[in-house]
């Protein structure tokens, strides 16, 4: 289980800390950070992701 | 900046800094923070607005005006092109804004009313005691502060933390957000007159592209994917964007790329609590069919800015006050607005390519200039019968409103 945010390909948008259930994201200025210990690797985030940034393993 | 403040505003777009305008001229002491470096920029819009709308919140400044629309186009999957006079486009044709100098000029406004802007600083968590939210904890070029206010105002954008932080549910579910990417391009033959729309399972599911233009060559083309259809094995907006641009534009430079969420959920159950009102994205207040969120931002902004000065002069900032100045009167206006865009949303995204191509043609040789909304309602149903049904609150809606016209009169 794991989350991979690729910060080369990451447009900083934000969309993801939106449909974060559980609040484990967040934009800070240009780049994204993951609270591990909050966050369920549900997937969503991988799942609306514009460019395809993020990389959610079940 | 200092240790206090009467109101603190998180996020200076367009939502914050017009509240933080509205509440310095009140006369309210105002900090108004932005995290990134520049306002307004990366920008992360499509950039359309309301010509009379906007009249209502500023006076109009060239400096930030790309291009002036006299209409709108939609094309159905097969080609099918439907034209609209500017009365009738819905909320958001008008001017194209460059969101950069636009949301840099609200928020100098705000100062101008009095208000201290502070940019690269951002809200790491908020100050709750007693159950209110009495402040928020800062950073500024990697120090900390501690600022304290009366209200805190959340305008932190689709990504908006501080709701969440004081035990709001601003969670969007997939169905709840457009995933969207758009190109400035340049170089291109672009109708500077016109903004384009297309439809189609296969070009935009559950959403659209959109052309705006920008000015001497220049469009912002972008698309946008209701979240519930995207997919981790699915394309994304930026390849169904390259698919687009390659063949519609296939000589033209990108000069920008910009991507982003839009809350398309309609209104959400609580955007206040003690001490603390959400506005603009952060309260998913944007329009669920167009988009939109640049003016219903402004007016909450001002409806929030109004609300800080009524319960900071009547000495109770609690849910209750805040519900009753400021939740109370939005959901009036903005609400119901996206409630109802809500609807026409469902309905739109369950639709087939032919029958979105059937609507098309039963639109085609309309004249538009003259069409009321009703009359508009009315060809469409023809056409499809079953929408008429899913549709029905709508009618519902429209004929209060008649009825309520004809006792005014």
């Amino acid at each position: 289980m794991s989350i991979n945010i690729n910060r080369y390909k990451c447009g900083y948008c934000g969309a993801c800390v939106g449909v974060c259930p559980k609040g484990a994201l967040e934009l800070v200025e240009t780049w994204i950070e993951v609270d591990e210990s909050i966050c369920i690797v549900c997937g969503i985030c991988d799942r609306i992701c514009p460019v395809g940034a993020i990389e959610v393993k079940k | 900046m200092k240790a206090t403040y009467d109101v603190l505003v998180i996020g200076a777009g367009p939502a914050g800094s017009i509240a933080a305008k509205t509440a310095a001229e009140k006369g309210l002491d105002v900090l108004l923070i932005e995290k990134r470096q520049e306002i307004g920029d990366p920008v992360r819009c499509a950039e359309g607005v309301n010509k009379e709308y906007l009249k209502k919140h500023v006076e109009i400044d060239k400096q930030w005006i790309c291009a002036d629309l006299k209409g709108s186009c939609i094309h159905s999957p097969d080609g099918t092109r439907i034209e609209m006079a500017e009365e009738i486009s819905g909320g958001e044709v008008g001017y194209v804004l460059e969101r950069k100098v636009f949301d840099r000029a609200l928020a100098d406004l705000a100062t101008k009313a009095g208000a201290e802007v502070r940019v690269k600083t951002r809200a790491t968590g908020l100050i709750i005691e007693d159950n209110f939210v009495k402040g928020a904890r800062l950073m500024h070029l990697g120090k900390e502060y501690e600022v304290r206010a009366k209200i805190v105002i959340g305008a932190d954008g689709v990504e908006s933390k501080v709701g969440r932080w004081a035990g709001i549910d601003t969670a969007l579910k997939p169905v709840d957000i457009e995933t969207c990417a758009q190109y400035l391009i340049a170089g291109a033959d672009i109708d500077q007159e016109y903004c384009e729309f297309y439809v189609g399972n296969d070009i935009a599911p559950g959403g659209y592209v959109w052309i705006f233009p920008k000015g001497e060559g220049k469009a912002n083309v972008g698309v946008g994917l209701l979240g519930s259809k995207t997919g981790k094995f699915k394309p994304r907006p930026v390849d169904y964007l390259n698919n687009f641009v390659e063949k519609k534009f296939p000589n033209a430079s990108i000069v920008e790329m910009v991507f982003g969420g839009v809350p398309v959920s309609g209104s959400i159950e609580k955007t206040s609590t003690n001490g603390l009102m959400i506005i603009g994205d952060a309260a998913r207040q944007s329009d669920p069919i167009t988009g939109g969120g640049i003016l219903n931002a402004m007016d909450a902004g001002k409806m929030a800015g109004e609300a800080a000065y009524t319960a900071i002069s009547a000495g109770d900032v609690s849910l209750g006050k805040l519900e009753e100045v400021y939740e109370k009167r939005w959901r009036a206006t903005i609400g119901h607005d996206i409630d109802m865009s809500l609807i026409v949303k469902n309905c739109f995204i369950n639709l087939n390519d032919e029958d979105l191509d059937s609507l098309a043609h039963s639109l085609k040789d309309v004249k538009f200039e003259r069409m009321s909304l009703l009359d508009l309602l009315q060809a469409l149903f023809k056409a499809n019968k079953k929408l008429l049904w899913d549709l029905r609150v709508l009618f519902k809606d429209a004929a209060k409103e008649v009825i309520k016209n004809k006792n005014n009169a």
